[in-house]
């Protein structure tokens, strides 16, 4: 469905992309993860056809954006991350313009205009002006335009960005159930997000693809069972002695006292060791008992930077 | 291309500009008629047209200053750059959209020469001569400005460097004799507007006239195109 070879984009001197290369098939909803700046946006914009790529193809249902753009845009819904909506423009009309751009045939304007708005939950402003819609509405109504002509393949720029946390299930629900029939990419810098609604994740930095793989192998690297943060009842010279008769060596560090006699301790074992277990046995033991225990959170910045480091391992390697 | 000629035509009635814009034309169109016409106690409609050259020069920016920058400034250029349409189509649909909101002010003309043939016998040829000069000079006038407007996302500094294209084509007759350099003279007499402008309101139709406008607007059209391929590849 989307075939995305060797990207590369240049502004002047400062490469955006490089050499980025993914393919989403049919019934996929596909991921772009990455910071601000990463080239999330860059791609979704050369993949629609808004600019050009320096170097490399994009293939839309088989169609080449350069060479048959008009092919290849008929069958892509795009929001950009700004909503594209004209302020003065009633919400109707605005998708009426959509619907003719698009080439929707004339009889069925007025009904596709209604199931779309139904999908999006606009239809109670459909006859409003926009600019006096508030920022979840435009979203959505942006949504909206991206629906119609039911294209087979839909580019979402951070989809859910100014909507309430209600919405923000609807909008998700709505792009599985979209992503069953035809294929989805969407961006954004949120973890969970993506984690919920994508089969498969391509991961930017800096412009170049540092992973591609299912949400399974990224929270993977989410969990790091070497690191705990846990709550213990009892003297921190005791915890830190049963600390230290663990079988690893672990680096421990009180984080503040939570309740009466209560401590939170931040536990880190040696990379790729499992601690927790051990942890337990070790407190039990010593009779300290474990008020709360959760696994170490890790940000995204960790993840990229864990991803940052592989890859220039390899590239090391090479 | 119907699609946006349609959208960009109610853009300009949704807002106060369209009819500002043919409220001033028929204002200015009424007081040269009252000036020239009544008051000089004629027939003869030479006296408005060549004064609506001026008018048409310093309006045409106000006109088109925001039909390509609004869209970049909005980012609904995304919306018309990813839908199946082509670039050429957008640019002919947002320059008709233009021409057919400038047509309809210059209708004032016609008001004015349909009170005139109700008044005494016209020479409807001649009046549809001016008519047609004033389209064309119009017409190129948009084009050259739809350029303009292509190369920033301000509508302030599309209608200021419309300006000074206006003022420079105002200039340029001034300038030419002063010059002795016969060549850039002689190309500048050629470049001239109002030379050309003229043997319209003279009641002259002159083929190369017509052929001069037509092709500077095509020019400029091609230009506003290759203008907007450019910022896709940069």
């Amino acid at each position: 469905m989307i075939d995305v070879k060797n990207l590369t984009k240049h502004y002047g001197s400062k490469i955006a992309l490089n050499n980025v290369s993914f393919s989403a098939k049919e019934g996929q909803v596909l991921g772009l993860l990455g910071l601000n700046g990463a080239g999330k946006t860059t791609t979704m914009n050369i993949i629609t056809g808004y600019i050009g790529a320096t170097e490399g193809t994009v293939l839309i249902n088989g169609f080449d954006m350069i060479s048959e753009p008009a092919k290849a845009k008929a069958s892509v819904g795009y929001l950009p991350e700004q909503p594209p909506l004209y302020p003065d423009m009633k919400v109707k009309d605005y998708l009426d313009f959509a619907c003719k751009l698009k080439k929707v045939k004339e009889g069925d304007r007025e009904r596709h205009i209604n199931r779309i708005c139904e999908q999006t939950g606009i239809l109670n402003v459909c006859g409003r002006v926009i600019k006096n819609l508030s920022k979840g509405y435009r979203q959505r109504v942006g949504l909206a335009q991206a629906l119609i002509g039911d294209p087979k393949v839909l580019v979402l720029d951070e989809p859910t960005v100014g909507l309430d946390p209600s919405q923000i299930i609807e909008v998700r629900t709505l792009i599985r159930e979209l992503g069953k029939t035809g294929t989805i990419i969407v961006s954004s810098h949120i973890l969970s997000e993506i984690k919920e609604i994508c089969d498969r994740v391509v991961v930017l930095h800096q412009g170049r693809m540092i992973a591609d793989g299912t949400p399974g192998n990224l929270s993977g690297m989410i969990h790091a069972p070497n690191k705990v943060v846990t709550w213990v009842e009892g003297d921190p010279d005791l915890v830190n002695m049963a600390v230290s008769s663990l079988p690893m060596t672990c680096t421990i560090r009180e984080t503040g006292q939570k309740e009466k006699g209560i401590y939170e301790y931040e536990i880190k074992g040696p990379e790729n060791t499992d601690i927790r277990a051990a942890l337990f046995r070790a407190f039990a033991k010593a009779d300290l008992p474990m008020i709360a225990i959760k696994g170490g959170d890790i940000s995204m910045e960790d993840i990229f930077l864990r991803l940052i480091e592989d890859s220039n391992k390899e590239e090391e390697a090479k | 291309m119907t699609a946006i000629l349609d959208r960009e035509i109610r853009a300009y009635f949704q807002s106060p500009l369209g009819y500002i814009f043919v409220g001033v034309m028929f204002l200015f169109t009424g007081y040269f008629f009252f000036a020239y016409n009544l008051y000089g106690n004629t027939t003869d409609m030479r006296g408005i047209f060549s004064t609506l050259f001026a008018v048409v020069l310093f309006l045409i920016p106000i006109l088109t200053m925001r039909l390509l920058s609004e869209d970049r400034k909005l980012k609904t250029d995304q919306l018309l750059l990813t839908a199946p349409v082509s670039r050429t189509a957008i640019v002919l649909g947002k320059y008709f959209a233009a021409v057919c909101v400038f047509l309809l002010s210059i209708m004032s003309t016609m008001a004015v020469a349909v009170v005139i043939s109700h008044l005494s016998k016209t020479e409807w040829p001649v009046v549809f001569g001016h008519f047609i000069g004033l389209i064309l000079f119009g017409n190129t006038l948009i084009a050259i400005c739809l350029f303009l407007s292509s190369f920033t996302e301000s509508q302030v500094i599309a209608a200021i460097a419309g300006f000074a294209v206006s003022f420079f084509l105002m200039l340029i007759d001034t300038l030419a004799p002063v010059i002795n350099i016969k060549i850039i003279s002689r190309g500048l007499e050629g470049l001239s507007f109002q030379n050309r402008y003229t043997s319209f309101t003279l009641g002259i139709l002159n083929g190369a006239d017509i052929v001069f406008f037509l092709s500077i607007t095509v020019m400029f059209l091609c230009f506003t195109v290759a203008s907007m391929e450019k910022r896709r590849w940069s």
